[in-house]
């Protein structure tokens, strides 16, 4: 014979049999309109407000001068004020703006228009955008990923440790699923990178994204198998190194392009076969660059906050 | 004036969500709230950008066949400057990440009145102490 | 395009290039690559001061091979050669002069990252003078930003990392707000260069469209950068930042960081926005009130103040109030005086910094002011600089700071009535609060006391505390050299030149103004 579920008038079946009767409203009680009066639950900025002061109460409790309080309290309320009036003049300066997809709005102008017609001639990148931030203003790009390298100096320098904690507490765990999944998925990961890099200049992507998710891979094999695996290949000088070879590498590359340019002289580089994968000038290159640099900062961000060190 | 109030939804809404987080970053005691704001603050920019870069019925700005005609994609300089604009508030979010464990390990709260307050006392305690290295001598 | 043309663009990529070898050398090789550097960006703003001022014409540098309106671009005139060289030297003798602190304060494996934040910060500051283009100031502002916070907290105590969390919170407000004016302002032009982004903000303004978002477009830029560079209400950060940092950082911080957004300020009112022609007239009025404001807040705090080095901090809040007055003035001769007054308050500051450092160094670490009786007797080149810092902020004739105050004084006359009667008693109110905290300072370090008490003082040894003897690697004292005191004599000595030959300066920044738009 059949089991029978001792805690049947409970289970899921018996629910459902009883819904089919009518018997039973899974919603009662959840969507039910609230009688007036009741306080709403929602969120309540006077009700945050007031906590926040309660807090303060409490932290300024002890201090003689309640100068320093008044102070505060006065700075909120001036805040607040100073943020309402922003934002409504946030809102009428939206309001008279075209509206939104507009073709005839007056960013769409000749700018945009000229990335768009000749980016193809005159860069050989297939994706414009890659084209536009790698060509047209590299010296806007070059600076974000000087951007990068200086927050990664700082963070270095706020977080590294002289002597990292024992690697023990910071021994992956040996689970059943974290090991095999990373040994599948790391390559995978890596090489989906590597393709996002290299694809940069023809399809969406480039150096940035694809730099991003080959330190996601790094991040993944270093939780899985620990710092001292990590280490062999990613060691800290490896890092250093290769993070001033590709920012050399860009801003010599760059400063080639500029310098020619400025002074009206040939430069060599060609825009070559549109689609090709070696093509688009230095696009492809700068974008290997860029990569690796992101791949870097990311990994020596996760293992600065990870451990103070690599 | 209201003219396009009720149409640009997209600019609206990164207007209200740039307020909000920038009150977040300003008036959260608690450094990590004031990270989300930041996050927050930075994110409705791009969402200002991305909305001001679309063209009704256009196509991404990656050449589909060969086609260099302007009609046929939408502007590619917002989308540039998103861009850029993530990896400088991705930068920005990490260094304030790092100052925060620092603040926690020296202070052991995220409270950023609660330690102006410790800062407070300590000093109170050794007014005399005005010196240049008297925070260094202490553990 | 002749060399000389091309060296602006050398600098900053030579200061960005030497950033990123920095990453690989050790501690010392940084120090010695930056002070290299530092000294080269400096010849080769010489060369190009020389030139444009030579040639009396601005030109534009294109980064790449597509002309204005689609590619980046440099600008270069006398004003921008001035300023970076001015800002060049001024970095080179702030860390000549504090260059032992910083092998006290900092750690051996963090000095080579700190001279990075060095490099990078003087890159950014140079990209910001000679940029002319919207985006790439965004860019560089944000370095400038994370750089800055970096010199802040290079020191290990945990006092800097409450400073540089307020001053990074204040620094991202202000650069978010920075950030959607920006947008905005490409959302009703579609151009982020500066001179085509100009030309379409004046066809706007003709036609009477969009007079609201534009107004609210400068409200943002201004108060985003205002928020950056200490603009009074905004200023609750600067003390912390300045005061606990390294002496070389406070100089930097205080002299150029907060000057480098201020030139960039002026940059966009007198190249992008149409102050004059739209309601945003304004703007200058509200700039005019809280530099005024600033001044005399700024000094009396600096008064209130017991410790030495946040009594100079506030007194940079009082000081970058002069320079917003003088952009509030609303004329040419009023931004000249600001423009006049970034130097040689840059000059000012450092000293002060450097020499207060001299000093308290020789009083045993003591700041305040019972600690340092008589320290101008214990180190005579620190107590001779900071008395002629002091002196020049008050403004006494021949120094600097007298010139930059009779440029207010004078620049007053040819504004509003209403605007010279105010900017004229204000000048007079904080000229005497000036001379109220600075001038006690100097009559106590002059001071006179007993040789025993000296020697005293000079532990540190105060009647009722005892500093504990350092131990350990900290107890590695302080090398001593002529390093530090060559930074100090030669600042004191250039405020001395600014002051008598500022006739050549004034030149230089009056053409190159007239050339800015």
């Amino acid at each position: 014979m059949s089991k029978r579920n001792p805690d049947y008038e409970n289970s899921f079946w018996q629910k459902f049999a009883m819904w089919c009767s009518g018997d039973y409203d899974p919603a009662k009680g959840k969507f039910e309109m609230k009688k007036p009066g009741q306080k709403s639950k929602g969120p309540n900025i006077i009700g945050k407000l007031m906590h926040i002061l309660a807090q303060e109460e409490s932290i300024y409790a002890s201090e003689r001068d309640k100068n320093l309080r008044t102070f505060n309290r006065f700075y909120i309320i001036v805040s607040v004020a100073l943020g309402f009036l922003l934002t409504i003049l946030l809102l009428v300066t939206v309001s008279q703006l075209p509206r939104f997809g507009d073709a005839n709005a007056p960013e769409n102008n000749e700018v945009a228009r000229r990335y768009i017609e000749k980016g193809l001639e005159e860069t050989g990148a297939v994706n414009i955008v890659a084209g536009m931030i790698l060509d047209y203003r590299a010296f806007d790009t070059f600076g974000e990923s000087c951007v990068l390298f200086v927050a990664s100096c700082c963070v270095l320098m706020l977080l590294k440790e002289k002597k990292p904690e024992p690697e023990k507490r910071y021994d992956p765990v040996n689970s059943a699923i974290l090991q095999p999944a990373a040994r599948i998925l790391v390559p995978i990961i890596i090489i989906f990178g590597i393709y996002v890099i290299l694809n940069g200049h023809i399809s969406p992507g480039g150096g940035f994204s694809g730099g991003a998710i080959i330190g996601t891979g790094f991040i993944l094999y270093q939780t899985a198998f620990g710092f001292e695996k990590t280490g062999k290949f990613l060691s800290e000088k490896f890092i250093k190194v290769i993070t001033v070879l590709a920012l050399s590498f860009y801003c010599f590359a760059k400063s080639y392009s500029f310098y020619t340019g400025a002074n009206h002289l040939h430069s060599v580089i060609t825009p070559g076969t549109p689609g090709a994968i070696l093509s688009a000038g230095l696009i492809v290159y700068l974008n290997i660059c860029v990569g690796i640099v992101v791949a870097c900062t990311m990994y020596s961000f996760y293992a600065a906050f990870r451990r103070g060190s690599f | 004036m209201v003219s396009t109030f009720f149409t640009n939804y997209e600019e609206v809404a990164s207007c209200i969500l740039f307020v909000i987080g920038m009150m977040n970053l300003l008036l959260q005691p608690n450094l990590i709230k004031k990270i989300i704001g930041l996050d927050i603050m930075d994110c409705s920019v791009y969402l200002f950008l991305a909305a001001k870069g679309y063209i009704e019925g256009r196509h991404a700005p990656i050449y589909v066949d060969g086609v260099t005609d302007a009609v046929n994609y939408i502007n590619p300089v917002p989308s540039g400057l998103v861009l850029t604009g993530i990896v400088v508030s991705v930068s920005v979010s990490a260094l304030m990440m790092a100052l925060t464990i620092n603040l926690y390990r020296e202070y052991s709260t995220l409270n950023l009145d609660e330690i102006m307050m410790k800062l407070r006392q300590e000093e109170t305690e050794k007014l005399g102490r005005l010196t240049y290295g008297a925070v260094e001598d202490e553990e | 395009m002749t060399l000389v043309q091309n060296f602006p663009f050398f600098c900053i990529i030579l200061s960005m290039f030497s950033a990123i070898i920095s990453f690989v050398l050790s501690g010392r090789q940084a120090k010695i690559v930056h002070l290299a550097m530092t000294g080269l960006v400096f010849v080769m703003s010489l060369f190009v001061l020389q030139y444009t001022y030579m040639t009396g014409s601005s030109y534009t540098y294109m980064m790449g091979h597509y002309p204005a309106p689609w590619g980046n671009e440099i600008r270069i005139g006398a004003l921008e050669s001035l300023m970076a060289a001015a800002f060049s030297l001024i970095m080179l003798l702030s860390v000549i002069g504090g260059i032992y602190h910083i092998d006290k304060d900092i750690d051996k494996e963090r000095q080579g990252l700190f001279f990075i934040q060095l490099d990078l910060l003087l890159a950014s500051l140079l990209a910001l003078i000679y940029t002319n283009d919207l985006f790439t100031a965004y860019v560089f502002i944000e370095i400038c930003t994370i750089a800055a916070c970096g010199l802040i907290m290079a020191r290990k105590i945990g006092r800097v990392y409450v400073s540089a969390v307020r001053y990074m919170v204040m620094s991202l407000i202000g650069s978010g707000l920075f950030l959607i004016g920006l947008s905005l302002l490409y959302a009703i032009t579609g151009q982020l260069l500066m001179s085509p982004a100009r030309i379409a903000l004046q066809k706007i303004a003709d036609t009477g469209q969009y007079e609201v978002p534009m107004a609210v477009i400068m409200v943002l830029l201004t108060v985003g950068l205002g928020i950056k560079s200490g603009l009074y209400p905004f200023h609750t950060w600067i003390p912390d930042a300045y005061g606990y940092s390294t002496t070389s950082a406070s100089a930097i911080l205080s002299s150029l960081v907060s000057k480098g957004y201020i030139f960039l300020l002026i940059k966009l009112i007198v190249r992008v926005l149409p102050y004059k022609s739209i309601p945003g007239a304004q703007m200058e009025n509200i700039l005019f009130l809280f530099g005024v404001v600033g001044m005399i807040i700024g000094s009396v705090d600096a008064i209130k103040d017991k410790n030495i080095r946040r009594m100079i901090s506030y007194s940079s809040v009082a000081q970058i109030g002069y320079i917003y007055m003088g952009i509030g003035l609303g004329n040419n001769a009023g931004a000249d005086a600001a423009l006049f007054h970034v130097i040689s308050h840059g000059l000012m500051k450092s000293l002060l910094f450097l020499a207060a450092t001299g000093l308290i160094d020789c009083s045993g670490g003591r700041l305040d002011r019972k600690g340092l009786t008589g320290a101008g007797y214990r180190n005579k080149v620190a107590g001779v600089g900071f008395t002629i810092g002091s002196l020049s902020m008050i403004g006494m004739p021949l120094l600097a700071g007298f010139v930059s105050k009779f440029m207010f004084a004078s620049a007053a006359t040819s504004a509003p009535i209403y605007k010279m009667i105010i900017a004229w008693t204000a000048l007079a109110i904080s000229t005497v609060l000036n001379a109220v905290y600075f001038m006690r300072m100097v009559l106590v370090i002059y001071t006179p006391v007993g040789a025993v008490k000296a020697s005293r003082l000079k532990r540190g040894a105060q009647t009722d505390i005892e500093i504990k003897p350092e131990s350990g690697e900290k107890a590695a004292m302080l090398q001593k050299g002529p390093l530090e005191n060559i930074g100090i004599i030669g600042i004191s000595a250039l405020i001395i030149m600014l002051g008598t030959y500022s006739q050549v300066i004034i030149d230089i920044i009056r053409n190159g103004f007239a050339l800015f738009d």
